[in-house]
């Protein structure tokens, strides 16, 4: 059990001949606490499966330290490091048991024979795989298979934390499901650290207290969903959290409030200062309205959702998305939209803009 | 459109079937005959039942070079086997020193065998050759066409710089098809290096290594030309291994009727150690 601090890590990949390193984690600082649901949520190629392999040992990064409770652990190996990491593919030892698969690391720890019986019996348990513990593991299905590897992550009990990289990809949707559900509970059961690499939000979501999203080599935001849902701090995760994602719009700002397309936009609290760069604002679809006096717009498409629509609306070549709710009516002629004053958000170069009082 | 019904195509099997007859089937049938028939020349023969096969399996000839070529083909699979494999694991997975070493391994296995026999002949002449010159010159009495023991070591050390390379490259390539989520996640296993080889390296090796192993026991167990070139079987008869032998029987001393039943012995014997070895091997895999 250990606080799991990044301190100024960066890290590049050895590059091919004669180029310039390209950095996979832009300088990360970031705290893990003891005992925290995290999922680390971000598109293919972010740089997630990296940050995790260095809090694993598995790579050692070019740049800055990582520290367990205090404790430098940078150029430590993996044995030193107490980590249990489940990958994305199932990986078994074709020739063991299952059971002899979940006792594999605890064995190699030199544990007590009976100790190890016990504890794997428990985690078979768990994963509903104590009628196959005798099996070869290698006739299993993919669903066993990683519930196998997810098993010999689970199986050490005195890990500082598990890390999961996208772990559930090869697994049946619905089993999907109940697994998630056995992950969570566990983590309410012991409490360990558990860090969960997904790129599908709704995992993400649902498993986790904390999610940090990541976005090209850097930690863009951390945050509760809510937190994430309501005030994103930059559009990437605007556009990334939620179905569908947030509308991004090109502004102007005029006296601390943001214009767009000759329409003043209200704002529940005036930006501050002086702001230089690319200027846009952001709303959810969630929270467009049809109103009388709003932003004329045309409606380009409308998809039906079950529980809700989504409407794909047009105001010069600006294209916004639009839920609408069952209690709303999509009006008969000269549609017009307003922006929900309290969830319009202003981004300059990307960043959320400080408003000048926000709790 | 009608589609006429026509079992033509047949045809076209006609060549292989005439080349399999030629090159297989017809001299294998005239070895049979040969084995249960005594003849004189002159087209003439007469039936002799199994009284060669009878001769060949109660002569002590046959049964001291069936003795040499299993020792022979243990001792190379002893040594290659396990050197192979060392060398698979050694060798770079990534980098440009991979096609190097891929060039390296690879160049032994495209000389021809008598280019083998007559390179380690010359290689290890006690007067001129490069080996036998410095054995002799550091004190080391070592003459392989007069010492059974030289002679030995010669052809085994020969084999092995011929055909490791054999176990290299098949090994070489189960290891390269690993993930490397498999060594991950060992490592965050706490697997030992021996582990990681044990649960690994190996079972994913046992595939290509069944079929090394079957290739190099066969080829091995049929060894001809090298050692003919290399020793010519001697000294005296101590590196006369079955093939030699059976040559020396059939052309040597004309006597075709033990040689054809010593070929089918012999035969049958590679067919056997291959088809139980195989089995094992395969029954440990459905396992």
């Amino acid at each position: 059990m250990a606080r799991i601090r990044f301190k100024n890590v960066r890290h590049a990949y050895p590059p091919p001949k004669g180029q310039e390193p390209v950095y996979a984690l832009k300088e990360i600082n970031q705290i893990w606490e003891d005992g925290g649901a995290y999922a680390l949520l971000g598109p293919s190629g972010c740089g997630k499966t990296t940050l995790l392999n260095i809090i694993s040992g598995l790579l050692t990064p070019s740049e800055g330290d990582i520290l367990f409770d205090g404790k430098e652990v940078t150029d430590q190996p993996i044995s030193a490091r107490q980590i249990a990491q489940v990958f994305q593919f199932p990986v078994v030892y074709d020739t063991m048991t299952v059971y002899d698969n979940l006792a594999f690391p605890l064995r190699n720890r030199r544990m007590a024979e009976h100790l190890v019986k016990e504890r794997v019996h428990q985690i078979a348990e768990m994963l509903d795989l104590t009628a196959s513990l005798k099996q070869r593991a290698a006739g299993l299905t993919a669903d066993g298979k990683q519930k196998i590897s997810l098993g010999r992550g689970l199986v050490r009990s005195d890990v500082n934390a598990i890390l999961f990289d996208e772990p559930l990809t090869v697994i049946d949707p619905h089993l999907k499901w109940q697994l998630r559900s056995k992950l969570k509970e566990l983590h309410q059961q012991v409490g360990m650290t558990m860090i969960y690499v997904t790129h599908d939000q709704v995992e993400a979501l649902t498993f986790a207290d904390k999610v940090v999203v990541m976005y090209d080599g850097t930690v863009v935001q951390v945050g509760t969903p809510v937190e994430l849902f309501n005030h994103p701090q930059h559009t990437f995760v605007g556009y990334f959290i939620g179905s569908p994602g947030m509308n991004i719009l090109p502004c102007t700002i005029d006296g601390g409030r943001p214009v767009f397309c000759d329409h003043p936009l209200p704002i529940s609290q005036p930006v501050k200062g002086d702001l230089d760069g690319k200027l846009e604002v952001g709303i959810r679809p969630e929270f467009v309205d049809f109103a009388e006096d709003g932003i004329p717009v045309i409606i380009d498409k409308v998809e039906d959702l079950g529980r809700y629509q989504v409407l794909t609306l047009r105001h010069e070549s600006q294209v916004i998305k639009m839920v609408l709710r069952e209690d709303q009516t999509i009006p008969s002629e000269n549609p017009r939209i307003r922006f929900d004053p309290e969830q319009t958000r202003v981004y300059c170069d990307d960043w959320a803009v400080e408003e000048a009082a926000h709790d | 459109m009608t589609k006429t019904q026509s079992n033509k195509a047949w045809w076209l099997v006609v060549p292989v079937l005439i080349l399999v007859a030629f090159n297989a089937f017809i001299p294998l049938l005239t070895v049979i005959n040969y084995a249960f028939q005594e003849t004189f020349g002159n087209n003439v023969f007469f039936w002799e039942g199994t009284t060669w096969f009878e001769q060949v399996l109660n002569s002590s000839r046959f049964h001291q070079s069936m003795m040499r070529q299993l020792a022979f083909t243990g001792m190379i699979l002893l040594i290659e086997v396990p050197l192979g494999i060392g060398v698979a694991l050694t060798m770079p997975r990534k980098g440009p020193w991979v096609s190097v070493c891929l060039v390296l391994m690879a160049l032994p296995l495209l000389i021809p065998w008598n280019v083998v026999g007559a390179m380690w002949n010359i290689f290890a002449l006690p007067n001129i050759g490069l080996l036998g010159h410095t054995l002799n010159s550091m004190g080391i009495d070592y003459n392989f066409t007069q010492q059974p023991v030289a002679a030995w070591i010669t052809t085994v050390i020969m084999d092995v710089w011929h055909w490791t390379s054999l176990i290299v490259l098949l090994c070489y390539a189960g290891l390269s098809s690993i993930p490397d989520d498999y060594y991950q996640a060992a490592h965050i296993d706490g697997a030992s290096r021996w582990a990681i080889f044990r649960y690994i390296q190996l079972p994913k090796m046992k595939r290509v290594l069944t079929i090394g192993i079957l290739l190099r026991f066969m080829d091995s167990f049929m060894i001809y030309t090298e050692p003919f070139v290399l020793t010519g079987g001697g000294p005296g008869n101590t590196t006369t291994f079955l093939s030699i032998d059976l040559v020396k029987m059939a052309l040597g001393q004309f006597d075709l009727g033990p040689a054809a039943a010593m070929s089918l012995i012999y035969l049958l014997v590679v067919l056997l150690i291959c088809w139980v070895f195989y089995t094992i091997m395969m029954r440990n895999e459905e396992q």
